[in-house]
């Protein structure tokens, strides 16, 4: 099945209703005196029932950092920094305790990491780490619970789910670890699915296949998904809409069709050129982009992105640039966007 | 081929598996399993696979980082598989390698000159007051400003650190240069500055490269010829182009459709591999990739398929692949 097929209208009813999630002007500022590393920078997005943002970056962007924030999974002394707002179902997550919030993660919210074998417990079987939240989020007795691990191991084809069920994660390949992590990050239904890089570390051929079972996952459940990668070919194929992040901001965020056709923020026209593509006829260079991204601590006062930018005018070292609507659904952070 | 730099004929790397208890060996890993390439001067042969394939062992091998067990390796004209050190020694200067982790395989401790100047005082080529002057100048050819010299690793970026690795490989005027997976660790814009580089080295110093990459999209633009392997063998080889545009062995196949491509809703069909890649430790029998090959027949169960020549430079190991 084609992932065009599956992609909804953009036009359509997801686009009219109430975003399930939305984040507001999120950002982690750090001090490391005598700087303070903007590490995230007023971060807001929306994210809507059944719908996949990719949220997509290179290296220090602050993607990662977006996403362990609104799952409040930063750690003290980062865990008081975060400022901002994230919305789920109408409760601000920054505010809530952590009992509350604890009540909410895996099973309103949850997260699949890129490194599954880091991230699973390695001396708790597999059935049980599926099990654990369905016991401790919905109530469900041990044998229940065991017996609901095996169905979700079906789910994501695990073949032999008994088997694997009681078995210790070392015993499984790197495709079969990332189908366990999703499994027990969807064990609950979550509304929110937040999957950073989760097919990064694995082989294309069993990316292919991770890829195609959330696409099948999500129209099963309606979950919404937020994807975080730094490869713009899992996004076309996957996400519904995107949104680019430079040093710590979002520089553009459109419907995916838009954005590949027609990037308007130079960042993002950099980026889309420079993937090398499958051509009979190769170009002989690359198209680069110059230079290389600002550390955290020494990022310009205006523009992130202009001492790279070709595009850059006088204003844009004096102030950042506000992301604003160009199109409909289309976003750019941009003092001089490029037309379409 | 007529002449070719370098000639691997039915390379193989098999590692024993020990009983942790007697030191009995209780099984063979065959990492690299009779593999045959050829490399032209100045040509770049692309070697991809999937983890767990053979082809990084396959370039250690070659270097002679890793003792083959079986097999031929030809370089210039010369039988190296079985040369001690004493006689690698000048091959080893013919023949370098970069690495893909620019953050592991820079020396901390040291700065970028004592780097790059090793290999002239490893080799005793010039004398202790000219090296300076090698540093810059290979330092100018990479990119980087002759201050860098001065500086350590952890001072430069993921890309940078990758033209240091460059620029030491570059220090011996090598005649191949293997780069195993060299940008796979690098943010997809720098990625593209990389590429660049290597290219232009390339056409500047007639350098031949073999580039071990997991990276299809990469690999189709530094390529002029690309050899595929899965569980230690050479499935299929091909110049560039018929490769990616006429690949006749089912894994080649599997592989390129699984490549996602930057551009929504123009996605190939998708021929999705059902399972996991086997262990080498206990390869299946026949064909290798039969247990998941969606055409195989009985026949791929019992027979070891050998490389059959499809058209010039075309080779693919399958029984069932069209000629």
């Amino acid at each position: 099945m084609s992932a065009a097929a599956s992609l909804p209208d953009e036009t359509g009813a997801a686009a009219a209703e109430a975003p399930l999630l939305s984040v507001r002007d999120l950002t982690l500022h750090i001090p490391v005196p005598p700087h303070v590393l903007r590490a995230v920078d007023g971060v807001s997005f929306d994210l809507r029932r059944g719908e996949t943002l990719g949220l997509v970056g290179e290296s220090g962007s602050g993607k990662t950092l977006t996403a362990l924030m609104l799952m409040r999974l930063l750690e003290p002394p980062l865990a008081a920094l975060p400022r901002g707002e994230v919305r789920l179902d109408g409760a601000d997550l920054m505010t809530l305790d952590e009992k509350r919030m604890s009540a909410l993660r895996g099973r309103t919210i949850s997260m699949v990491f890129q490194e599954p074998m880091t991230s699973l417990n390695p001396v708790m079987t597999v059935g049980r780490q599926i099990a654990e939240p369905l016991v401790r989020h919905l109530g469900l007795s041990s044998r229940e619970a065991a017996a609901r691990a095996e169905e979700m191991l079906r789910l994501v084809h695990i073949p032999d789910p008994a088997r694997v069920a009681r078995a210790y994660p070392h015993l499984l390949s790197g495709g079969m670890r990332q189908r366990a992590m999703i499994a027990i990050a969807l064990a609950c239904r979550p509304a929110v699915l937040v999957a950073d890089e989760p097919t990064t570390a694995l082989d294309v051929t069993v990316q292919a296949q991770i890829l195609e079972l959330l696409a099948e996952l999500q129209r099963e459940m309606g979950s919404a998904i937020l994807l975080i990668t730094h490869d713009l070919a899992v996004i076309a194929e996957t996400a519904h809409r995107v949104a680019v992040m430079y040093a710590g901001r979002i520089v553009e965020e459109a419907p995916v069709a838009a954005l590949f056709a027609a990037p308007r923020h130079p960042y993002t026209r950099g980026l889309l050129a420079s993937i090398p593509k499958i051509e009979r006829v190769p170009a002989p260079t690359l198209p680069e982009i110059p230079g290389m991204v600002p550390g955290a601590g020494d990022r310009p006062r205006g523009c992130a992105f202009m001492p790279r930018c070709a595009r850059a005018v006088s204003g844009c070292a004096a102030e950042p640039p506000p992301l604003a609507e160009t199109d409909r659904g289309h976003r750019v952070a941009c003092w001089n966007p490029a037309h379409g | 081929m007529a002449d070719p730099l370098l000639k691997v004929s039915g390379l193989e790397v098999h590692f024993p598996i020990r009983s942790p208890f007697l030191r009995q060996r209780v099984g063979t890993v065959r990492a690299v399993d009779g593999v045959d390439l050829e490399v032209g001067r100045g040509e770049t042969l692309a070697l991809v696979g999937e983890s767990g394939c053979g082809k990084t062992t396959t370039g250690k091998a070659i270097l002679r980082l890793i003792d083959p067990t079986g097999g031929s390796i030809r370089f210039g004209g010369e039988e190296i598989a079985q040369h001690g050190a004493s006689r690698l020694a000048p091959f080893r200067r013919r023949m370098q390698i970069v690495f893909q982790d620019p953050y592991a395989s820079l020396n901390p401790r040291m700065t970028v000159g004592g780097i790059l100047a090793a290999p002239y005082e490893i080799h005793r080529i010039g004398t202790p007051a000219d090296r300076p002057a090698r540093v810059a100048e290979l330092l100018r050819t990479v990119g980087l400003p002759s201050e860098a010299a001065r500086r350590y690793p952890h001072e430069f970026s993921g890309g940078q650190r990758q033209r240091i690795g460059i620029a030491r490989a570059l220090a011996l005027e090598p005649e191949l240069i293997i780069g195993d997976e060299p940008v796979s660790a690098l943010d997809v814009s720098i990625q593209a500055q990389v590429i660049n580089l290597m290219k232009r080295l390339q056409a500047e110093r007639g350098l031949a490269y073999i580039m071990i990459s997991h990276n299809l999209a990469v690999v189709s633009h530094v390529a002029d010829r690309v050899a595929v392997m899965y569980l230690g063998r050479v499935v299929e080889t091909a110049p560039r182009e018929t490769l990616f545009f006429d690949a006749r062995h089912p894994y080649t196949q599997a592989l390129l459709s699984a490549v996602p491509e930057p551009v929504p809703g123009r996605r190939r069909a998708r021929q999705v591999l059902q399972g996991d890649v086997p262990s080498p430790a206990k390869p299946p029998k026949g064909c290798h990739f039969h247990p998941r090959c969606p055409i195989a027949q009985p026949r791929c169960a019992e027979e070891v398929p050998l490389p059959r020549v499809v058209a010039p430079g075309h080779a693919v190991a399958c029984h069932l692949a069209a000629p």
